[in-house]
């Protein structure tokens, strides 16, 4: 056995521990990573860097690119503040009130997470197309629904909506009910206590909710392509750009569009553990 | 304020956790609720902040019926156990809380509440923390912090349910003490409830002991200690021992022998009832002519600077168990045969 | 003397009103949003009556479209249920560098556009990568072919057998496995016996869900397939296709078979939450 002193001064890539299998786990597991993830990323990376920096202007300012980033990075962003209400008030029903089916209700929520995105897709251009259900009711007071950004906005609503409820249900269930009365005795009424303790409290949730949506709109393809009318410079997402290019062999535009859109996920991954962070070291836990 | 509370009964699912139950509590004083879970203690602290609606009776504030106010018409500055504070405020921020949800009439303007603040900051020891987030504080600060938050809106009536139960033992003597000089300084009429008797007898002008939805006795710590009036005040509160007994002939009788002892003024005449008795009020009978509990020392501990026997008394049949305190000279080995009798005592009706 | 009693709110809820004003504003917008688009996959394909919805499935392209994303799934979740258990393995039972790093680069898949997730195994295999001249000088196909549809599957599956049992293993901690281990067993025995039962419902629970977005995957699978009939077109590629053609009532009979398995996953879930709440509880939180 080594001595204690040794010990300390030794790197060690980990710490001393009886249970077997941490070569065998770890190599397998970083194996595969590498082979399936880091391998085809990294040659994502490795062709795009391969563009002169003037190609890779030239792509990004191509105004069909730059409409296809606006479409993607606008309804994103609208479906998300769409959700951040609406699925706060969908969580807040499911926590706080009693009523049959509550168990369904709390259920179905996933439903976006399990249903193909192409079901979806067909499913939504069916009811909101001028000549569906919700279409032609949405028709007698003059909105048009689908085959323009509103018909992408509707899509990434039903994609981003369980995202932000269950991100933020889990925090709402924990919310301390003396917290509440606290408010009460203090003399807010029930206003004030809902909108300056309750949601500041679940700021971070929101806020993480909002960032993980908007990040999955922005790349969200098979749920919005029957239902967006797929319109160069109108309605076309950038993902559909990239297809689009691709189906030309136009590698180089697929490349460089991906890129950016590569490193917005970053970004938002990079911006949702910084929320994390600035929650759990302010108020004492996470989002 | 005084408040009164009147003939409250509260049924949570038809389940009685208050029943009849009447209280004066006088402006100005400190009252301890004291009583094991379940005994109704913070059920009552709450309807009197009108956290809950009673099923029947009323409270009044002063002259003022409450029975029909809202909590946050009451007034009432209540503390959690838990803090409750506003994890996203500042300490400042929980602070000024009940003043900025003020309407706008009622409202002090911008720099009076910072004034307040801080005033109240410096009274709970706090100053210089104010720009702190609850997180970054101790149990103790924080529970300052609820008891400032608490006391910004100028309370009626100042309510704590179990303030120091989630604190480590050191800090909980600390605050105790603390909180004592701060009532007597600011002079609020103060309920606060606990399951922690020497709490209760410590800090409290009167303690309420409450057991299964009902007052059992309300007095000060000698009244309830000296003087229980019931087989549940005498057992709850401190250390005792009891043995069913008879009343013949003026004397107490146990298992139909002569104790030496008699009822006092307040105790049964005569028929069966129950002897209470401390561990400490007895003294050891060495003539064996003179009439004594009899017993056996099961075992016997030393405890600093007395000796504590546990006695089997009766027949070896259905020997009873009690727990008297012997002097260090007398013979309490295992086995040793023991007479005493109680020098105080209190016996009631079976 | 009994007091007649003013209604009483208690201070931590809202007023009837407010109450059944959010419960239909919440009950409103999952109508909208979930719930009709379900009920309109099913309806949609029994519009034409039982006959035409099963005479979808006569098409030999769609059963051979069933059976490749059978395929698909057969092949990459058993690959991904082995990464995730391994990979929990390391990261909950041992602590060493680079650990929270790792744990990142897993979820990685997730923060990626299934668009993108395709293209680069497109920009690694196509024809203009270096590898492409090589391999169909060798006739291997990978790219608009079955090998390239399982990669892609496997890249976008790849996070959800691992994110359930990562918390999961980490809030058991290692205790039962060292005194399993001084009681002599091996380290098989010690993973079969007694970490395997305490991980069985949660991993489950992730098997679950990585089918379900297995056999579902739209836009990765799209950019590798090539969408050759009954060759490379899997159940949602057909469904795109079908719907493109007009044939409604097909598109949205092998649309009802996807919808199902989703349903079904709803249903297996919840039960599971429901009997197994707290053995998966930790898996739950994001």
């Amino acid at each position: 056995m080594t001595t204690p002193a040794a010990v300390s001064v030794r790197w060690r890539l980990r710490q001393p521990s009886v249970i077997p299998g941490f070569g065998l786990t770890l190599g397998f597991s970083l194996a595969y990573l590498t082979l399936i993830i880091l391998i085809p990323l990294a040659g994502l990376v490795w062709r795009s860097a391969s563009l002169s920096g003037a190609e890779f202007l030239a792509i990004l300012t191509d105004a069909r690119t730059l409409h296809a980033l606006k479409v993607s990075f606008g309804t994103a962003f609208a479906a998300a503040l769409i959700n951040v209400v609406f699925s706060v008030v969908v969580a807040w029903v499911i926590v706080r009130y009693r009523f049959p089916g509550r168990r369904i209700v709390d259920a179905i929520v996933d439903l976006p997470f399990a249903l193909p995105t192409a079901v979806a897709g067909i499913a939504l251009a069916a009811l909101y197309a001028p000549n569906g259900w919700i279409g032609r009711l949405l028709g007698f007071v003059g909105i048009k629904a689908a085959f323009n950004p509103t018909g992408i906005v509707i899509a990434l609503v039903f994609i981003g909506l369980p995202f932000v409820v269950r991100t933020v249900q889990p925090v709402m269930e924990e919310i301390d009910r003396e917290v509440e009365e606290a408010a009460a005795t203090l003399g807010a009424n029930r206003f004030q206590t809902v909108f300056r303790v309750l949601l500041p409290g679940l700021a971070p949730a929101i806020l993480t909710g909002f960032a993980l949506a908007f990040a999955r709109g922005v790349g969200e393809y098979g749920s919005v392509i029957f239902i967006a009318g797929n319109i160069p410079y109108v309605s076309e997402i950038a993902p559909l750009l990239i297809v689009v290019r691709l189906e030309e062999f136009n590698y180089a535009a697929a490349t460089a569009i991906a890129s950016i859109m590569l490193a917005l996920a970053f970004v938002m991954l990079l911006v949702i553990n910084l929320i994390q962070a600035w929650s759990r070291r302010r108020y004492g836990h996470g989002a | 304020m005084d408040v009164s509370v009147r003939n409250i009964r509260k049924e949570f699912d038809r389940y009685p956790a208050l029943n009849d139950v009447s209280l004066d509590i006088r402006s100005g004083e400190l009252i301890a609720l004291l009583g094991p879970s379940g005994s109704g203690k913070t059920t009552l602290l709450r309807l009197i902040a009108g956290l809950e609606q009673p099923t029947l009776g009323s409270i009044f504030f002063g002259e003022e019926d409450a029975s029909h106010k809202s909590v946050q018409e009451r007034h009432v500055g209540f503390v959690f156990q838990h803090y409750a504070l506003f994890r996203h405020m500042t300490v400042a921020d929980n602070i000024a809380f009940g003043l900025t949800v003020r309407t706008r009439s009622e409202r002090p303007p911008k720099a009076e509440i910072r004034r307040r603040v801080e005033e109240l900051l410096d009274m709970v020891h706090l100053s210089g923390l104010g720009k702190r987030y609850p997180n970054q504080l101790s149990g103790g600060q924080r529970q300052r912090v609820a008891l400032a938050r608490a006391m910004a809106i100028e309370p009626r009536v100042l309510l704590l349910d179990e303030p120091f139960g989630a604190l480590d033992a050191k800090v909980r003597k600390e605050l105790r003490r603390w909180l004592r000089e701060f009532h007597d300084r600011t002079g609020h009429t103060t309920v606060f409830v606990t399951h922690d008797q020497e709490e209760a007898l410590e800090l409290a002008d009167r303690v309420v002991v409450m057991s299964q939805g009902k007052i059992e006795q309300v007095g000060s710590s000698d009244d309830v200690y000296d003087r229980p009036n019931s087989p549940f005040v005498f057992s709850f509160i401190g250390d005792s021992a009891s043995l069913p007994v008879t009343v013949e002939e003026g004397g107490i009788r146990f298992e139909g022998k002569e104790t030496g002892i008699a009822p006092g003024a307040g105790d049964i005449a005569a028929g069966e009832g129950t002897l209470f008795f401390r561990p400490q009020d007895v003294a050891l009978v060495t003539d064996p002519a003179a009439p004594a509990l009899e017993g056996r020392v099961a075992t016997s501990r030393r405890l600093a600077g007395t000796r504590i026997a546990d006695i089997d008394v009766g027949t070896p049949e259905r020997p009873h168990h009690v727990e008297i305190e012997v002097p260090l000279d007398a013979n309490a080995a295992g086995g040793a045969s023991i007479r005493f009798r109680p020098t105080r005592w209190k016996l009631f009706g079976a | 003397m009994a007091h007649e009693i003013r209604r009483f709110r208690s201070p931590t809820t809202e007023a009837p009103l407010a109450r059944y004003g959010l419960m239909a504003l919440a009950f409103l917008f999952l109508a909208l949003f979930l719930i009709l688009p379900l009920a309109a996959v099913f309806i949609e394909a029994f519009r034409k009556g039982v006959g035409e919805f099963l005479a979808a499935f006569g098409d030999p392209d769609t059963l051979a479209a069933i059976r490749l994303t059978l395929l698909v799934a057969v092949i990459a979740v058993p690959l991904n249920l082995v990464f995730g258990v391994a990979a929990a393995w390391a990261i909950a039972k041992f602590e060493f560098k680079g650990k929270a790093f790792l744990t990142t680069l897993i979820d990685l898949p997730f923060s990626v556009s299934p668009v993108i997730s395709g293209l680069v195994y497109v920009l690694l295999f196509g024809s203009a990568s270096m590898l492409g001249p090589w391999l169909k000088s060798h006739g291997i196909e990978i790219l608009f072919a079955v090998p390239g549809i399982v990669l892609a599957t496997i890249f976008v599956t790849f996070p959800f057998v691992a994110r359930e049992l990562i918390p999961l293993m980490q809030d058991q901690g290692t205790g039962d496995e060292e005194a399993a281990l001084s009681l002599g067993a091996s380290g098989w025995q010690t993973f079969r016996y007694v970490t395997l039962p305490n991980i069985r419902w949660g991993l489950l629970y992730g098997v679950l869900l990585c089918n379900a977005r297995a056999m579902g995957e739209f836009g990765a699978v799209s950019v590798v397939s090539g969408r050759i009939r009954g060759l490379t077109n899997t159940m949602p590629l057909h469904v795109e296709i079908l719907y493109n053609e007009y044939n409604f009532v097909a598109a949205f009979a092998v649309a009802s078979l996807l919808a199902g398995l989703a349903l079904v996953t709803l249903v297996v879930k919840t039960l599971l939450e429901l009997r197994y709440g707290a053995e998966i509880a930790a898996g739950r939180k994001h």
